[in-house]
């Protein structure tokens, strides 16, 4: 068995649209323990959502399309797998919280019974009394007192709803939770509430956890490592300490620098130039090239690997090349 | 994933719209046929204009009564109705009453309607109360029945059809114009255009009309194969347009006695009610796909 | 330093079906010609409702709104239209705000028309004032005939900036101006929105729910919970000793991107009270760990706790905390 929970080998994924060929995702390796957090950063069309949903193989298709790789969950690589036994992964070994918890609910069905229904469908064999007493407790467990299972979502504040989401998705007692931008709906009070309780309920059943935020504060305060996603493709990739202590590539030196601090008073802001680029055109060489001030003729023309720093440390960036460890053979 | 898009033309969300209908086969076939019609129609008004009348007098009304309900033959080839008329010339000469009429009173509707929907949606409140309940008194009425009474009173004649038509649509305009202005107002465009000093009026005709606009084209279409409907029905009751004038609910009345000797006279100009009420159907489900911005892309 | 701002007792109510919605209640400020004040507050705390309440998108229910010494509450529709000129406002969601059938420099232009700066007419007036305006807020030329949904939300962002500042106004209610994009276009905007101050001298009332962009863009800062202003000091102050409970849960809420600094936050109680006919005393009262029977049984007061420090406390007015 692999030491990993979950291993995203060489996953590409494109779509088809009409104005051309949008490579959503290009070679994207991510590995994750049991327990382990990663908190995945990027900025709107980097391509977060898109792994996400290739890992739970609800790319929309068409336009989207899994081109190459390998999805291996526990040593089963997912992508293989008949659509009848993927199935049985969704829900009970792997779980997802989307971003809003406005729609993701059914609005017609009372929160406890949505709650039980998934606790139903992954223990046929519990009585009726059973699953509900489950549900109460699952409600419970995310800080709603069980009296309210009779109560319709409309009945419930944004981070009351986020929560009930999140005891849906814990329900079926999970292996790995992907969370998609979990709190970016939210205010900061409850945003620190509804993290906090994830964190402990994750601790408790020592889930693993894809975190998906554009928010370096959120994964700062909740993740073991980092993957920074630009255009398609994982530019940096370390633990925690490694990326915020020692920032490799420009793109994250750009987003470190374009969050205002709360400690410092810097006068301005050292923002990124520019924008992301055309996803259908793409730049031949590095696609952070044009924002990026380090860059030169070399980056124009030929598109630098993941290099791999002695500590494990990972950056996209030929400014690393000397430091990169040499494996032989 | 909005991206830079420089090499490629500007589009207006109209042109985008164009650009999702072109694409829509069953949509562009209604449309065909619509337009054929409406050339149809024209061509029918200037041969009249150019021959005064004449042409119409000798092959479209003038009866000959030894060739009747003769079924299609190389000459008339959608063969002749019961006073041994042309059937392909009196269904090409019926198009303008249909087509003329359908769309003056759905415009006629479309007017009245907007600004009463416009009105109540705008500045709501007890305007808004007075009006939509008129509108829902009316639309408790079953249309056809309305425009029956209507015409039934007043007597027929063209303008009298014509006007029962427009005010049994007023209510679904004025309900739909009313909807999309409500989304509309609330979008913070509207309290931009305010914060720059825009009066109402400026609002109203710039700001809110423009982008209300894509319900009430689907609403309009669809109307008209209402109205088409509904006039061809009035004259098939005898209320709307009289013989010898051709049209083909009264040509589809006037051949119902003949149904059981000749198939063509009560087919075609069924077939062509169908035909037209189905090509409009169709460009009205297309450009409700295409004018969704929802489905953009 | 001039005065150019003057809020005082302002008040918005809105009619529910349950009720009175006190969306903003009794906020007093004033903010001095090329400052910024920064409105910070959680979702439903009414801080949008203000600024718009300031600008009569929404007519005040009560108080008084000066504008350099004019009473602006008391101007009649033409009076207000001109006063328009001078204050101006810059939305939240650059998807909603502009009107999708207006291409870029139809949006420019409509303010310079609508004010009559231009002629309708005087098309190379207009393209000229267009162009420099766009230059302005850093957009390109070539963008001049695209329509909105063409662009991307931080290019967006910048055409309302551009409507906001194309009448020269002395004053921008700054409405989430950033928070819909991302963080690297936030930056941008940011940095532009601060050159233009200094450029043209502007004076931003900037509401946001995010503390971190608060505090780098605010000279003061006025913290508001449910319609009502709990506190309100200089930026650095209030970062280093903020004094209501509810500011102090709120900044020790904030995730630092930091792994070596863990978050210590205050917890609070209970749930939000309703802003519809809201009882008498502190709002925040059934959240607070400080609160005691004394702080719903009277109304609070602002009060200058430390000079430029004013909160509205009652246990810190009897200096029990």
């Amino acid at each position: 068995m692999s030491e990993f929970l979950l291993e995203v080998k060489d996953l590409s994924i494109i779509y088809a649209t009409e104005d051309g060929v949008v490579q959503a995702l290009t070679h994207a390796n991510v590995t994750l323990r049991q327990g382990e957090t990663l908190g995945l950063v990027g900025e709107t069309g980097a391509g977060k959502t898109t792994l996400a949903r290739g890992i739970m193989r609800l790319i929309p298709d068409p336009p989207g399309k899994i081109v190459s790789g390998q999805i291996l969950f526990d040593g089963t690589d997912l992508l293989r797998l008949p659509a009848k036994e993927m199935r049985k992964y969704r829900g009970r070994q792997i779980s997802m919280i989307f971003q809003d918890p406005m729609t993701s609910l059914n609005p017609v069905m009372t929160v406890g019974d949505q709650i039980r229904e998934v606790i139903m469908t992954h223990h046929p064999e519990m009585s009726r009394q059973d699953t509900k007493k489950h549900a109460e407790n699952m409600m419970e467990m995310v800080g709603i007192t069980s009296t309210r299972y009779g109560d319709y979502p409309h009945q419930f504040s944004g981070g009351m709803k986020q929560r009930v989401v999140i005891a849906i998705a814990l329900a079926g007692e999970p292996r790995l939770l992907i969370a998609d931008e979990p709190t970016t709906a939210l205010d900061v009070t409850i945003q620190a509430q509804v993290l906090e309780m994830i964190h402990a309920l994750k601790r408790k059943s020592n889930t693993a956890m894809l975190l998906i935020t554009h928010d370096l504060g959120v994964v700062a305060q909740n993740c073991d490592s980092v993957a920074i996603i630009y255009a398609g493709e994982i530019v940096e990739y370390g633990t925690l300490r490694q990326v915020y202590k020692n920032v490799l590539h420009p793109y994250t030196e750009g987003l470190f620098g374009s969050v205002p601090s709360l400690e410092a008073n810097a006068q301005r802001l050292a923002a990124i130039e520019g924008m992301m680029p055309d996803p259908t055109a793409l730049p031949k060489g590095c696609k952070f090239v044009d924002r990026c001030k380090y860059a030169t003729d070399r980056c124009r023309t030929e598109s630098p690997r993941l290099l791999e720093m002695e500590d494990g440390h990972k950056a996209r960036c030929f400014r690393y090349e000397d430091r990169e460890v040499k494996r032989h053979g | 994933m909005k991206a830079e898009k420089t090499g490629k033309q500007q589009r207006s969300l109209w042109q985008e719209a164009w650009r999702r209908f072109k694409k829509n086969k069953s949509a562009m076939i209604g449309l065909a046929f619509f337009a054929a019609l409406i050339v149809i129609a024209i061509a029918t008004l200037v041969i009249d204009f150019a021959t005064g009348n004449e042409f119409y007098q000798n092959y479209v009304i003038n009866q000959d009564l030894t060739s009747r309900l003769k079924g299609p033959s190389m000459e008339h080839i959608f063969g002749q109705d019961e006073f041994g008329r042309d059937m392909l010339l009196r269904m090409i000469w019926a198009v303008r009453y249909s087509l003329f009429m359908g769309s003056m009173s759905i415009i006629i509707s479309l007017i009245v309607g907007g600004i009463l929907g416009a009105v109540s949606g705008y500045y709501g409140k007890a305007v808004d109360g007075v009006i939509m309940r008129c509108m829902d008194i009316l639309l408790a009425i079953p249309s056809m029945l309305l425009a029956t009474a209507i015409v039934a009173a007043l007597g027929t004649s063209l303008v009298n059809v014509l006007i029962a038509i427009a005010i049994s649509y007023v209510p679904t305009f004025a309900r739909t114009v009313r909807a999309s202005v409500l989304t509309v107002k609330d979008q913070e465009f509207i309290d931009a255009a305010r914060a720059i000093g825009c009066h109402d009026g400026e609002i109203i005709f710039k700001y809110i009309i423009p982008n209300a606009m894509a319900p009430i084209i689907v609403q309009a279409t669809v109307g008209l194969a209402g109205a088409i409907l509904s006039i061809a029905g009035l004259s098939f009751l005898g209320l709307g347009i009289q013989p010898p004038t051709p049209e083909w609910g009264a040509m589809l009345s006037n051949a119902r006695t003949y149904i059981r000797d000749a198939w063509h006279v009560t087919v075609i100009p069924g077939l062509g009610i169908m035909l037209t009420i189905l090509a409009l159907n169709l460009m009205g489900d297309g450009l409700r796909d295409a004018l969704d911005p929802r489905l953009k892309d | 330093m001039a005065e150019i701002l003057r809020v005082e007792h302002l008040q918005k109510y809105f009619p529910v079906p349950d009720g009175m919605l006190h969306a903003v209640d009794d906020v007093s400020f004033t903010i001095h010609a090329g400052k910024t004040l920064g409105v910070v507050g959680e979702s439903g705390c009414g801080k949008s409702t203000m600024g718009r309440a300031i600008l009569r998108l929404h007519e005040p229910t009560g108080g008084k709104v000066f504008f350099q010494g004019r009473d602006v509450l008391a101007l009649s529709a033409q009076e207000m239209k001109e006063l328009r000129r001078e204050m101006q406002i810059i939305f939240q969601d650059p998807f909603a705000s502009l009107n999708p059938r207006m291409t870029v420099s139809e949006a420019i232009a409509a303010p310079l028309i609508v004010q009559k700066l231009y002629n309708r007419r005087d098309k190379e007036g207009i393209n000229k004032r267009v162009r420099e305006i766009m230059d302005m807020a850093g957009l390109a030329q070539r963008l001049i005939n695209t329509y909105p949904h063409e662009l991307d939300g931080g290019r967006r962002q910048r055409i309302g900036i551009a409507r906001a500042l194309a009448l020269n106004p002395k004053f921008v209610v700054c409405d989430e101006p950033v928070s819909a994009l991302d963080v690297s276009i936030q930056a941008q905007i940011l940095n532009l929105m601060q050159d233009l101050q200094d450029e043209l001298d502007l004076t931003y009332l900037f509401i946001t729910h995010d503390l971190s962009v608060v505090k780098y863009i605010s000279n003061d800062i006025l913290v508001m919970y449910l319609g009502q202003m709990v506190e309100k000091a200089p930026a650095e102050k209030l970062f280093e000793k903020p004094m209501h409970p509810y500011t102090q849960a709120l900044l020790s809420a904030i995730p630092v991107p930091d792994p070596d600094r863990p978050m210590s936050r205050i917890t609070m109680k209970g749930e939000i009270t309703s802003p519809v006919n809201p009882e008498k005393g502190c709002r925040f009262a059934k959240r607070c760990p400080h609160a005691t029977a004394a702080c719903t049984q009277q109304d609070m007061k602002l009060t200058e706790q430390e000079p430029g420090h004013f909160v509205t406390c009652l246990r810190l007015q009897r200096g029990e905390l």
